[in-house]
């Protein structure tokens, strides 16, 4: 068994035994039967399962910020922070990033691979329904996949599944994916916002437009850049889902949301204005949740265009940057600083012995002359819709470049269009990334040479030698190895800054209670406090 | 003595607003009592009937000129300039403490007013350029003419200001003269209507028949007859518009399409830091104090002009 | 009176074609934004494929000429199409947003209006005495603040220190006025804070414009109290210039409320209008300006027939 494996089944046991699903007996059997000696199931049962004791009912109201009118039910399409928020609470997906960050199942139960990585089965929760009852069945999951694939689909994760060949049943609850190569990452991908399971047509479509699903909450009203309305769906397969009823609220200003949750007309708010943090802090009645996460702010720059075609001219750029203060001023201490390899401590295969590189201004003048300049001018655009802050930083790290003599002119782009039109477009841009579970999704997507997000036209051989053979890998320590030498490449040689690591900072009211554990795949538990989390008092 | 402790703190707030004021007035006066002695012959008389507020006006917006202009000699420290850590509480090296990115709050406010003021007042005097002209000629002319030249307006007003210019800032990129140009654009029809309006009042009078009688030209008309009996509507407006422009520079930064960073502006400054303010925080004050300092001094000089244009004895 | 009949009919007729025009220009603007509709939806998320399936989906191939008359046929007879982004009938999603926005709106209006009018007349009165002084500073400082940091400043004050009213201004069809007009009172009173200065200065001005007159000067003369000069002699040939300013602001109260919309969640036309602009979601846009437009049009119109009604030398042309 891997270590990865047994974590899993570590977390999949607390994660049970918390909500009550599992006496302590069961508990110490199953925990030893993975491996666990008596004494340390006993010791992980009393720390981490019996501090948490749910309670059921009630209406929990969430401010979510990043709601607009324009949203719309088709998974497809999903791409505001509201959307992610609902679809989490009214729809469910195959697999789940549990609170502890591992993989744990939703609709799915469980999963396995052929040896090469290229054929997936996924078994399916034989006592799933939907909102109005119908059952859950492979024809709808199949349904709901190929919603992102093929010609036709308008769908922004259709290149998530570039490699599937065919989405075959097996009966009535079981599914096999087919892959042109090795992925051992699928499961993980499942856990993806866009890919909710969905009530199948006869025509193999899917009913999207009725925002039904199976998740633990129905819809009562909807309206969308306002507000929604949800009951407990009875039928829902899992344990959880404490509250009676849930509403969101939309509340996009940060000041609005702030004073909502002090004012108590919501209990919870999914992003916490960062200038008034500390002060928000110091509320009692208030708990702000501050949680590290994968989500990284990146600086690509075109490496196959002059200044930046010459390695010493990106690394004087990576030595000319102030990581901390960045981290200090921009995100007030609520993020981890980065070293130029798109992978967070957080995730699995993160390096742990690589050296951040430090502010270093003498070495990136030397860079800099090195490669033959004694001056640099370049502009870096940014939008404050990205991140707020954006654009500040962007000052700041100009203050900084300019030590070592380059100059960085910093351009406020229009919040508006900012991904269609400066993104992948410019030369030197601001760029925030949600987070990807593994480092393979992360580099396939961003750094691979022909990738279509590929930001910084970075082309290294060796690179995607490497991430090829790591994609069909299912041995834990190889694969953390290439990892490993992927990391020092992309931070050595690659073409993109990366100063920080953002976390997420949302906040509640005290009465609001939660595991001690929360995800760190999205705002508000992976967006999941709808079902995990409860009135304390 | 218990009961008075309660009452301390309003105590000290008001003898603070009335020290101030008190400083103000004696200020006014010494200003006023300067430019007296300073300015030559029909200055000095014109001064030495001003009430103070229209010579606490001209100070501050003498102050606020000398600030803008001489900018980069006034400043302590360089408008980008990072020299203390995130709101950096106000020290002797630092007046006014320090903005979220540790930059010197007093600085960017002294710079603050060679951009927003700058951009404000060109954009202003381009809009009453325009605006006036055109609504004095439609109204002297009349006709079709004036025809045209309303509807073409009513199309602009029509447009919400700030969808505007959303719209043409999206399309032609946010530079400072594209951001003139287009404030100015959406402000000119408002002054065309009012000078239309007025000036309609003022051309149906039986002087400009009787001018017109004598065969006037239009350019006479409009200077010697229309324009000194409508300008003071105007002057009123001028005065208010030019402040809304901080408004409306505000408002698009609240949209992401203000002035280019690291440039220091007003309206985003308070933008930048505005909820700050629901803790009791005053950060955002700073710079909001400035734009309603420098309204009030504009509009109390305006007052002063209108009292004299209007020819008021008491 | 036959005159300001013909005059309205006439002013109708233009107001239709600035609508025309206006939604040309829209189309135009839209069409010139960067970016495209299935750019904006698909956001971070586009590439090559997927932007041209959703293109297609769209419509977006079609040539822009006929996308424009296609959408005009329907406007004509009062079918404004459905949204591109979320398939819903535009005149669904739109109505009760505008019902929120008049009554806001409207809310703001009865409480301005006189406000400013009367505080006019009195600063005109007490003109340069403290009084006026200090009407003044207060309403110009006002408006001379942001206005969503003016909703932040009530919101501290009447809703976080003191919990007198909510801090957000949700409403629904189905509350009880009461209730409604309790939930709404912040944004209407940014809204006010935010209006009455530009209408008193204006009022103030057009009267003291007026008191150096020869027939004020007479009234003066026979002993008329100064307050009945204004009220009797000043104001009714002053009403030209501040019923413009009023119509302007009562058009900005319709119009230009966003940013309060925004600062206490109020479900108005406002935002609907920005994420359709952002999302480039072309008949949306359309109509929200065209009923930005035909308010605008209207308040214009009864403006000038004011006007024309309060002047009589307008009245009665020689």
């Amino acid at each position: 068994m891997t270590d990865h494996l047994k974590r899993e089944i570590k977390e999949a046991l607390i994660r049970d035994a918390k909500t009550g699903s599992m006496s302590r007996r069961q508990f110490l059997t199953y925990s030893m039967a993975a491996g666990m000696s008596v004494s340390a199931a006993s010791g992980l049962w009393t720390s981490d399962v019996s501090a948490a004791t749910p309670k059921q009912g009630g209406k929990f109201r969430i401010g979510v910020h990043d709601s607009n009118t324009s949203d719309t039910f088709d998974p497809g399409t999903y791409v505001s922070v509201g959307q992610i928020q609902l679809s989490h609470t009214h729809r469910s997906y195959l697999t789940e990033i549990t609170p502890e960050n591992g993989l744990g199942p939703d609709m799915a139960t469980e999963w396995s691979a052929t040896p090469d990585a290229a054929t997936w089965t996924f078994k399916l929760a034989e006592n799933a329904t939907f909102h109005d009852g119908r059952k859950f069945t492979a024809k709808d999951a199949i349904a709901s996949l190929n919603h992102h694939r093929g010609e036709s689909s308008t769908s922004a994760v259709k290149s998530l599944l570039d490699s599937v060949v065919d989405i075959k049943a097996d009966g009535e609850y079981t599914i096999v994916i087919e892959l042109n190569q090795g992925f051992a990452d699928l499961p993980w991908v499942m856990t993806d916002y866009h890919f909710v399971m969905l009530p199948a047509k006869d025509d193999g479509t899917i009913e999207w437009e009725s925002g039904i699903g199976a998740g633990p909450y129905k819809i009562v009203s909807h309206e969308p850049g306002i507000g929604t309305e949800l009951v407990k769906h009875d039928g829902w397969h899992r344990e959880g889902a404490y509250f009676d009823e849930i509403q969101f609220i939309t509340l996009n200003d940060p000041n609005a949301r702030q004073t909502a949750l002090i004012t108590g007309e919501v209990d919870s708010i999914t992003s916490v204005d960062l200038k008034t943090m500390a002060l928000m802090q110091r509320n009692p009645d208030i708990l702000v949740d501050n949680i590290p996460s994968g989500s990284a702010i990146t600086l690509p720059m075109f490496t196959d265009q002059a200044p930046f075609d010459n390695v010493d001219v990106r690394l004087a750029l990576k030595y000319a940057i102030d990581r901390d203060e960045l981290v200090e001023k921009i995100m007030f201490g609520t993020a981890t600083a980065g070293d130029d390899y798109h992978v967070s401590p957080g995730m699995p295969y993160a390096p742990t012995d690589i050296e951040r590189r430090p502010y270093d201004p003498d070495k990136a003048a030397f860079h800099l002359k090195k490669a033959g300049l004694s001056s640099l001018d370049i502009e870096l655009s940014a939008a404050d819709s990205v991140l707020p802050g954006a654009v500040d930083m962007c000052v700041l790290y100009s203050e900084q470049a300019k030590k070592a003599g380059i100059n960085i002119k910093p351009v406020r782009e229009a919040n508006d269009g900012y991904w269609s039109d400066v993104w992948l477009k410019k030369p030197f841009v601001f760029v925030k990334w949600g987070a990807r579970p593994t480092p393979d999704q992360m580099f396939s997507i961003a750094y691979k040479d022909d990738a279509p997000w590929n930001e910084s036209h970075w082309q290294n051989a060796r690179f995607n030698e490497l991430l090829l053979e790591a994609k069909a890998e299912l041995d834990d320590t190889l694969r953390a190895e290439m990892y490993h030498e992927m990391c020092q490449l992309a931070r050595d040689d690659g073409g993109t800054v990366i100063p920080f690591f953002a976390n997420f900072v949302y906040a509640r009211n005290k009465n609001i209670g939660h595991g001690e554990a929360v995800s760190s795949a999205w705002e508000n538990d992976g967006a999941r406090s709808a079902h995990r989390w409860w009135f304390a008092s | 003595m218990e009961f008075l402790h309660g009452w301390m703190p309003a105590f000290m707030v008001l003898a603070t607003i009335a020290g101030v004021l008190l400083a103000a007035v004696a200020m006014s006066w010494l200003f006023r009592a300067l430019l007296v002695w300073v300015l030559p012959g029909e200055g000095s008389k014109v001064m030495r009937s001003a009430p103070l507020t229209a010579s606490f006006g001209l100070f501050v917006i003498i102050l606020y000129a000398l600030a803008g202009i001489f900018a980069p000699w006034v400043a302590p420290y360089g408008e980008s300039e990072v020299i203390a850590s995130s709101f950096a509480p106000a020290d002797d090296k630092m007046l006014l403490g320090a903005d979220q990115l540790g930059r010197d709050m007093f600085s960017r406010v002294i710079f603050g007013a060679r951009n927003t003021v700058g951009i404000a007042l060109i954009a202003t005097s381009l809009a009453f350029l325009m605006g006036a002209t055109a609504g004095l000629i439609a109204a002297t002319r009349g006709g079709w003419m004036d025809q045209i030249l309303g509807r073409f307006a009513d199309v602009i007003m029509s447009i919400p200001s700030l969808i505007f210019s959303l719209l043409l800032l999206s399309i032609f990129g946010t530079s400072a003269f594209v951001l003139i140009v287009i404030i100015a654009v959406i402000y000119a029809p408002r002054v065309f209507r009012l000078t239309r309006a007025v000036s309609g009042d003022v051309v149906v009078m039986d002087y400009i028949e009787a001018a017109r009688l004598r065969g006037e030209g239009l350019w006479y008309l409009i200077r010697k007859e229309i324009l000194p009996n409508s300008k003071a509507p105007l002057i009123a407006e001028f005065g208010l518009e030019f402040c809304f422009v901080f408004l409306l520079i505000a408002g698009l930064s609240f949209l992401g399409l203000g002035i280019q960073p690291p440039t220091a502006d007003w309206g985003s400054m308070v933008r930048d830091n505005a909820t700050l303010i629901s803790f009791g925080e005053i950060t955002p004050l700073i710079p909001a104090a400035a734009i309603s300092l420098l309204t009030v001094a504009v509009n109390f000089v305006v007052d002063w002009m209108l009292y004299r244009s209007s020819g008021l004895k008491d | 009176m036959l005159d300001v009949f013909s005059i309205v009919a006439k002013r109708l007729g233009f107001g239709l074609i600035t609508l025309l025009v206006i939604s040309l220009i829209i189309f135009i603007a839209v069409e010139l934004l960067p970016g495209d509709i299935a750019q904006a939806v698909l956001g971070q998320g586009a590439t090559e494929s997927n932007l041209a399936a959703l293109r297609a989906e769209l419509g977006l191939n079609d040539p822009a000429p006929m996308r424009y008359f296609n959408w005009l046929k329907g406007a004509v007879v009062g079918d404004f199409g459905v949204s591109l982004v979320s398939k819903e009938s535009v005149t669904d999603s739109i109505t009760p947003r505008f019902v929120n926005t008049l009554m806001l709106a409207l809310y703001a209006a009865v409480i301005a209006v006189p406000v400013a009018i009367s505080l006019g007349v009195l600063v005109a009165l007490f003109r340069n005495t403290l009084f006026d002084r200090i009407a003044n500073v207060l309403t110009f400082t006002s408006i001379s603040s942001p206005e969503f940091f003016l909703g932040y400043i009530l919101i501290l004050y009447f809703s976080v220190k003191t919990g007198w009213f909510p801090s957000i201004a949700t409403v629904s069809p189905e509350m009880p006025l009461f209730e409604r007009l309790e939930r709404t009172f912040l944004p209407a009173l940014t809204l006010v804070l935010v209006v009455v200065a530009h209408m008193m200065r204006m009022t103030r001005a057009a009267i003291i414009n007026l008191l150096a007159s020869p027939y004020i000067e007479m009234a003066k003369l026979k002993g008329t109290p100064a307050w009945k000069v204004i009220v009797r002699h000043a104001l009714p040939n002053s009403w030209a210039p501040i019923i413009n300013v009023v119509a302007l602001n009562l058009a900005y109260l319709v119009t230009g409320v966003v940013l309060v919309e925004v600062v206490f969640v109020y479900p108005g036309i406002g935002q609907l209008l920005v994420d359709a602009v952002s999302k480039r979601d072309f008949p949306v846009v359309q109509a929200c300006s065209l009923i930005f437009a035909a308010t605008f049009i209207l308040l214009n119109l009864a403006a000038d027939v004011g006007s024309i009604l309060t002047n009589p030398r307008l009245r009665h042309p020689k």
